[in-house]
């Protein structure tokens, strides 16, 4: 029901127009923000509505008129509810597109018309197909500013459909002509380029359709043990996560990994409530028939998994580097999968990839913006999935030991 | 219950759906907060968003019980209701409760009482706030803040960093791909949690509905003795004292928030149960801080000027 939107471009191609636009046209904008802006809109520009700085909310932003940090904006139509993250095109601009990417259904690619096809484009779609956005939306911007030319707009399509149909993981792109700045094909079909025949934008954003998770069985990474000790609940043992991958039913088997011990599922409780079954994506606890020692990181894995994880302390993952230092062979990091912290050495640096070309090439490190591809030894077996066949069991970070700060983004590959 | 909302064509089971998925969301984000920190903390303003919130921290580690204590960062300035309110919820629930108070501070002269007749004590809250969070060495502190309610609290994080001074660094927040959560703090930093980061003011009330969640009187219809101050209603008697031209009247008001009694306004409704606040939510063209806050609307930064100073 809820659709999750990460929109990217380089600066100034107007994304924060085209989501201010989008909120502005919904009627998300209350009266006190729209005349805040007005107010700013007279400080920072030349006084006619800036529909940016409904989303450019701090001082930097609105003074240099840049979008410096990740943005999430909520709205709803009739039909349905829109997350959007608003990432930034510059300095962390690879940092912030996977961030946005990473839980996101639809990615909004702009791209001004009058530049057409920039590396950071081909960098976005290159993204989206890396951390699996199955679902890119090509918007082709300022079309205002190319007196709405049929022939550009076919020109940059064509330019981008080439890429995608080059990237590692397929994306499916839906291609518009738009002017965020005058609202043309946003909410609106625009009367200035009726040779174009396809939805706008937000007609196309209800009702496309998202393709679902794939099914590979019941998967619960052991977040905290509840144990009441009280006289009522004496031996309760709840083991509570998050359900992913399948649903869970009372009477079923499940395999605890990396321990290996089976045991049957006799109990579900959701925020506290007793139920028979759970579904993926809910928090809930699960007792067990047996006292098996079980932990924070361990996981639970129905025994009729349709797709085994894999259980490893070698992987090999694609990876976004995010952080000024550079990751080297040899280094050594905290890694964080699902529920378990471990300690992680980069045994190798496989290749850089080339977000331009959509190639690849050797790397001896990776700094700041870079994609590439490792291989890690982690000090503990962790429970892994393939990325692109299971998000949850696939993803994963590294943060630096020394300053705690989210250095990369991992997915999951494969084993070694 | 039967819920109404207006502008929508989702059905009551896609309401509810979507909102247990909130739900779940918010849980799993708890239950990991206090499995990577030693020492969390819930703040709780006796307002909405925090009464939520306490409900979905009990109802994660049920049967267990709350495995954290809840701090009020008491301004002084209290609604009596409010304060009811939260002893009650204390014995219902059966939490530990911290009492911060922001007059123990003016009285140690770590904080400087601001004067004249609009003087507040909600900025001198986050003075309290961080002297308890080091005092009682807490590392983590949930919070009820929503991304929805500000532009500032738009680009905050889930689990939000802050430095040795509690300070916010927008430019400077750890990324969070996944909304995987990175706990790893040193000595003297501590960490703000969101587990409602996402939900909307729709979203609080839809589950205040769904979950029958008990929430202080002064949210629903009443008659009250106010003033109009900047297009605000504030309360008269306690902190808020009339000017001179000024002329309190009495009227039928509820609030949307609730704050320090200084600079929290009340708004003219007839609301009087959850069903009749959802509608009015549902058609309302002013945002709740726009609508009832005098401190946020000071200026254009006014919510980020504070969360760099270490406000909630």
């Amino acid at each position: 029901m809820v659709l999750r939107i990460a929109t990217a471009g380089s600066v100034d191609d107007g994304k924060s127009t085209l989501i201010g636009r989008l909120l502005h046209d919904t009627k998300t904008v209350f009266e006190d923000q729209l005349s805040a802006v007005e107010k700013a809109s007279t400080r920072y520009g030349d006084g006619s509505l800036n529909l940016a700085l409904l989303t450019d909310g701090l001082r930097a932003e609105r003074e240099q008129g840049i979008t410096i940090d990740v943005a999430y904006r909520y709205f709803a139509t009739p039909k349905r509810t829109f997350v959007v993250a608003d990432t930034p095109g510059h300095a962390q601009y690879t940092r912030n597109m996977v961030t946005g990417a990473s839980a996101s259904d639809v990615a909004i690619v702009l791209v001004d018309a009058r530049n057409g096809l920039t590396e950071q484009t081909r960098r976005h779609l290159f993204v989206a197909s890396l951390l699996g956005v199955k679902l890119v939306i090509l918007a082709v911007n300022k079309m205002d500013l190319v007196d709405f030319d049929e022939a550009t707009y076919h020109r940059i399509v064509a330019e981008a459909t080439a890429h995608a149909d080059a990237l590692p993981a397929p994306v499916v792109l839906n291609a518009l002509p738009i002017s965020a700045l005058l609202g043309d094909n946003v909410v609106d079909a625009s009367t200035n380029m009726p040779w174009f025949k396809g939805l706008p934008l937000l007609d196309l954003l209800e009702t496309i359709e998202v393709p679902g998770d794939h099914n590979v069985g019941a998967r619960l990474s052991v977040q905290w043990v509840i144990r009441p000790y009280s006289t009522e609940h004496h031996d309760y043992r709840g083991f509570a996560g998050r359900l992913t991958g399948g649903s869970l039913a009372i009477g079923d088997l499940i395999r605890v990994l990396p321990g290996g011990q089976q045991s049957t599922v006799i109990g579900i409780d959701r925020g506290g409530v007793p139920q028979d079954t759970a579904q993926s994506g809910e928090a809930i606890s699960v007792q067990l028939a047996d006292d098996i020692d079980i932990g924070r990181g361990d996981v639970l894995v129905a025994v009729v998994a349709s797709e085994a994880p894999i259980v490893t302390d070698r992987i090999i993952a694609d990876i976004s580097w995010m952080v000024d230092k550079p990751l080297e062979t040899g280094s050594r990091w905290i890694i964080k999968h699902q529920t378990r912290t471990a300690k992680a050495f980069v045994s190798a640096i496989e290749l850089r990839h080339d977000v331009a070309t959509a190639t690849h090439s050797p790397a001896e490190s990776l700094t700041l913006n870079d994609l590439g591809r490792v291989h890690l030894n982690v000090s503990v077996p962790l429970v892994i999935d393939n990325y692109d066949r299971h998000r949850p069991g696939g993803a994963a970070i590294l943060i630096d030991e020394a300053t705690g700060m989210t250095c990369a983004a991992l997915m999951i590959r494969d084993n070694e | 219950m039967t819920m109404i909302d207006s502008g929508t064509q989702a059905t009551p089971a896609e309401i509810k759906q979507s909102v247990a998925e909130l739900e779940d969301e918010a849980i799993t984000i708890i239950r990991e907060v206090a499995a990577e920190c030693r020492n969390p903390v819930l703040l709780f303003s006796g307002g909405k968003d925090s009464a939520v919130l306490l409900h979905l921290a009990v109802k994660a580690f049920r049967p267990g019980s709350l495995p954290f204590p809840v701090m009020h960062v008491d301004t002084g300035h209290n609604f009596d209701e409010v304060i009811e309110y939260r002893d009650m919820l204390v014995e219902h629930y059966g939490v530990k409760l911290v009492i911060a108070s922001v007059q123990a501070s003016i009285d140690a002269g770590r904080a400087v009482e601001e004067t004249g007749p609009r003087a507040s004590r909600n900025r001198l809250q986050s003075v309290t706030l961080l002297d308890a969070i080091a005092e009682h060495k807490f590392d983590a502190a949930f919070g009820g803040g929503r991304r929805d309610e500000d532009k500032a609290r738009a680009k905050e994080r889930i689990l939000s960093f802050r430095d040795h001074f509690g300070q916010w660094e927008p430019r400077a927040q750890r990324p969070e791909p996944w909304n995987m959560l990175n706990a790893k703090i040193r000595p003297g930093e501590h960490l703000r949690a969101f587990p409602l980061s996402n939900w909307t003011e729709l979203d609080i009330w839809r589950y205040i509905g769904i979950e029958n969640v008990a929430l202080p009187s002064i949210y629903f219809s009443h008659r009250r003795t106010v003033v109009e101050r900047n297009g605000m209603l504030l309360s008269v008697g306690g902190p808020v004292v009339l000017e001179a031209g000024e002329k309190a009247f009495e009227e039928t008001v509820r609030y949307r928030t609730v704050g320090d009694a200084s600079c929290t306004g009340a708004v003219r409704s007839t609301a009087s149960n959850v069903n009749e606040v959802l509608v009015e939510v549902a058609a309302a063209r002013i945002t709740e801080r726009g609508a009832t806050r005098a401190d946020d609307n000071f200026s254009d930064s006014a919510m980020e000027d504070r969360k760099r100073e270490g406000y909630f």
